[in-house]
């Protein structure tokens, strides 16, 4: 049972003073989504959780591993605005390196996550002659193979049409059912069983 | 290791599938150094003493053209993020991706060499040095371009804020490694600039990788 705890979290950009003693905790199963206008820190909280970004004050623990730890760094995957591939590289060699950062597999089955996704037709063209709809999927058809428990999904369904968004949430729900646990924004509804909200 | 070549292998395939970004500071140096002949004096007597500096310049200039697209793309596509909060180390992620732009930008300049010294009329000994001083100092100019190119790697058009960072730091090598080259034609000893030059190999395969991790972690806050 896994459980991740934020406590009186407060960062700041320039002067501008994005969330103050911000806590909350979530635990294995649950599925946490971040609300608020434009502006109100909702992908900075996720960096932050991520490693990638400082914060002015506050704790954050997960089980007992300190933050950018290994094994931290091991349980999260961040993905963010950005689909993170390379227009030169093909979708499964871009799927292959980022489950390589991910978690240094190369044994996953990356054609298999690829028809997960719809884009199997597709796995060796390469990813700068597709549409943004479809570099969404490939990015995130890497839920289908991480073993990482917690996922921070920066706007996960932008882009994505009705079919693809509700394979995306049905993933996420099993996941969650399988004892991990889930951190979103996004401006659009959710379909996900067991979803709590919180906003900034 | 397995993340070290597998980067290596992943920026070349980009690289080979993308040319211009590797091919352009290339022509930049074929044709800078065979524009000098036409210039200054095709007399064999003046090019010779002139090649080493001619060299070694145009070399830095072209390294220096080339460290824009070092982690520009990846920056662009959100894989340095990646790379940044993968559990692997940073550092070396980040020395695979310096040794494929070494392979990109140093290895064809040293492969070419020879051809542009005998356009500038270089001994065959004075060629051999040549490629000697290349071999062990242009790692050195990648490695340590990867510290001014994590720095600036947000900032847009910052050809000219590299430059002013990493030149002075090219200056030890282009002092050395003409040197080496100017006292080989007059036939003095060379060891001592050669070591000069293997110390800062040595010292930038230790440092700089911890550096730029370190800047580039900064740089994407």
């Amino acid at each position: 049972m896994s459980k991740l705890k934020v406590n009186n979290l407060s960062c700041q950009k320039g002067y501008n003073l994005l969330f103050e003693n911000l806590s909350f905790e979530i635990n294995s199963g649950d599925v946490l989504k971040i609300s608020g206008p434009n502006g109100s820190g909702k992908t900075s909280l996720l960096r932050i959780i991520a490693g990638l970004s400082s914060f002015e004050s506050g704790e954050i623990h997960y089980d007992s591993y300190k933050l950018n730890s290994e094994q931290y760094k091991l349980d999260f995957l961040y993905l963010g605005h950005l689909a993170s591939l390379s227009p030169e590289l093909s979708c499964i060699e871009n799927l292959r390196y980022s489950s390589l950062l991910d978690a240094n597999d190369l044994n996953n089955d990356h054609s298999m996550a690829l028809k997960q996704v719809g884009l199997e037709k597709y796995e060796n063209d390469l990813v700068g002659t597709l549409s943004a709809g479809q570099k969404k999927r490939i990015a995130l058809s890497i839920l289908f193979i991480t073993s990482s428990k917690v996922w921070l999904l920066d706007e996960p369904f932008s882009a994505l049409d009705s079919k693809a968004i509700k394979i995306f949430e049905n993933k996420i729900e099993d996941h969650c059912k399988q004892g991990g646990i889930c951190i979103l924004t996004t401006h659009q509804e959710c379909n996900i069983n067991n979803l709590r909200e919180i906003s900034l | 290791m397995n993340i070290f070549l597998t980067t290596i292998s992943r920026d070349l395939k980009m690289a080979v599938r993308n040319p211009s970004s590797f091919l352009n500071p290339l022509m930049f140096f074929v044709i800078s150094i065979s524009l000098f002949p036409i210039a200054i004096s095709p007399e064999a007597e003046t090019l010779t003493r002139m090649a080493p500096g001619i060299f070694w310049v145009i070399t830095m200039l072209s390294v220096l053209l080339s460290l824009n697209t070092l982690f520009h793309y990846d920056f662009d596509n959100g894989v340095l993020e990646q790379m940044i909060i993968s559990h692997h180390s940073l550092s070396l992620i980040l020395l695979a991706k310096t040794t494929a732009h070494w392979i990109l930008s140093g290895l064809p300049i040293i492969i070419l060499s020879p051809f542009l010294g005998m356009a500038l009329f270089l001994s065959s000994e004075s060629i051999i040095i040549l490629i000697l001083t290349l071999i062990i100092a242009t790692p050195c100019l990648s490695l340590i371009g990867s510290i001014g190119a994590s720095l600036v790697v947000g900032i847009k058009n910052s050809g000219m804020l590299l430059s002013l960072l990493i030149l002075p730091l090219y200056i030890p090598i282009l002092i050395f490694a003409t040197s080496a080259i100017s006292h080989a034609q007059s036939h003095q000893a060379i060891d001592g600039q050669l070591y000069f030059l293997g110390f800062f190999l040595v010292l930038s395969l230790i440092i700089t990788p911890f550096l730029s991790a370190l800047s580039l972690k900064i740089s994407l806050e």
